[in-house]
């Protein structure tokens, strides 16, 4: 929280600085705001880590460990997806708002991904699902090859068979 | 330090108290803008999370058919570019401007080997007829309706692809901005801003590739 002081100077009610060094960015090592300029060592870090981390995860990819290689894969996309937010776009020292504004986007993505994954993997669950009739006028693709027998043994093939 | 008066009547604007106000605030709009971004392209993880639910033995035969090499090629230009951005954005905020516009070009000419690279592999699948929906021709891939994993990888990578020419596009404005001398230690806000932006490209692209390259 501020302080009422730092509120107004905030927002401009009042000057914590002279009139003139209004047009200076706050660089005073000190302040929690203002510029915030990063060593080198640190980008360059964080670019290698990135960088061994891909060879990582196209390592891991190629044994086969069944649903855990999706696992994997995504928890090193999303270890490398922080390294990026929190150093290049400076989230882990901005002001902490930006964070938040981060947290709720990808916590509305969960959300939506989350609830949609509920309905599709247990769909089968409540009710038996029996395969659909073959309705050739709802297929897009018979359409564009109306010669069934000639064409590849994917067209005009319904997932009737599927589940 | 001495404080000179701004240049440019953008480097402080009437209606803001001082230049970390301004500062503060474009970057508060810039996240919003990302907000909408990462659930722009959200909706397309979970239209390909619902398909690869349905259909992960599809997902799993097709997978093999992108170029792993190639794909792996490209997250490492991607993630040189992310570094190469930042540290613009650093020359810039340390006043050498020349060294940022430097580093800026670095990252136009990383963004330009990433879609040459995009081009070859996507002329490669028309080549094959390996293309979404009904326009899919290809033979080689065993499993019922595999152009379904073929429309997800066109969708994704295609916007991602219009995500990398929109930043180009924005690198190569802050370029000729710089080399009009607009930005310097006190004012650097919109180069910061393009960066955030190109990270976020570089972000989505982190989990494109394992999604559709590794784990199909």
């Amino acid at each position: 929280m501020l302080s009422p002081y730092g509120m107004l100077s905030r927002y401009g009610m009042i000057s914590p600085y002279g009139n003139q060094n209004r047009y200076a960015p706050d660089m005073s090592a000190k302040s929690k705001k203002g510029t915030h300029i990063l060593p080198l060592k640190l980008y360059l870090g964080v670019g290698i880590a990135l960088l061994v981390l891909t060879a990582t995860t196209v390592t891991i990819a190629q044994i086969p460990l069944g649903p855990y290689n999706l696992v994997v894969a995504m928890c090193i996309a999303t270890i490398k997806a922080l390294l990026v937010a929190f150093f290049f776009m400076h989230l882990w020292f901005d002001n902490k708002f930006y964070l938040v504004i981060f947290g709720t986007a990808i916590a509305f993505l969960g959300i939506f991904i989350m609830l949609t994954m509920f309905d599709t993997m247990r769909r089968g669950d409540i009710y038996q699902e029996v395969a659909k009739p073959f309705q050739p006028e709802a297929v897009i693709y018979e359409k564009a090859t109306p010669d069934t027998t000639t064409s590849h043994d994917t067209t005009g093939v319904i997932p009737s068979e599927h589940k | 330090m001495t404080i000179h008066p701004p240049t440019y009547r953008w480097e402080l604007l009437d209606h803001y108290s001082d230049a970390t106000q301004q500062r503060e605030s474009a970057k508060l709009g810039m996240w919003i803008f990302l907000l909408t971004e990462i659930l722009f392209f959200g909706g397309l993880f979970c239209a390909y999370a619902i398909y690869r639910a349905s259909n992960p033995d599809i997902f799993f035969n097709a997978h093999k058919a992108l170029d792993l090499h190639l794909g792996t090629f490209n997250t490492v230009v991607l993630i040189c570019s992310s570094v190469t951005m930042a540290v613009a954005i650093r020359s810039i905020q340390l006043d050498r401007i020349k060294a940022g516009i430097g580093f800026l070009t670095a990252t136009l000419g990383l963004a330009a080997v990433f879609l040459v690279v995009k081009f070859f592999e996507y002329s490669h699948k028309f080549h094959l007829g390996q293309l979404p929906g009904k326009y899919y021709t290809y033979t080689g891939i065993k499993g019922t309706n595999p152009h379904l994993f073929f429309s997800v990888y066109f969708s994704m990578t295609g916007l991602h692809a219009l995500h990398v020419i929109a930043g180009m596009i924005a690198i190569s404005w802050m370029i000729y901005r710089a080399s009009r001398k607009h930005f310097s230690a006190r004012y650097y806000t919109p180069v910061e801003l393009t960066g955030m932006y190109w990270h976020l490209v570089d972000m989505v692209w982190i989990f494109l590739f394992p999604l559709l390259y590794l784990v199909g």
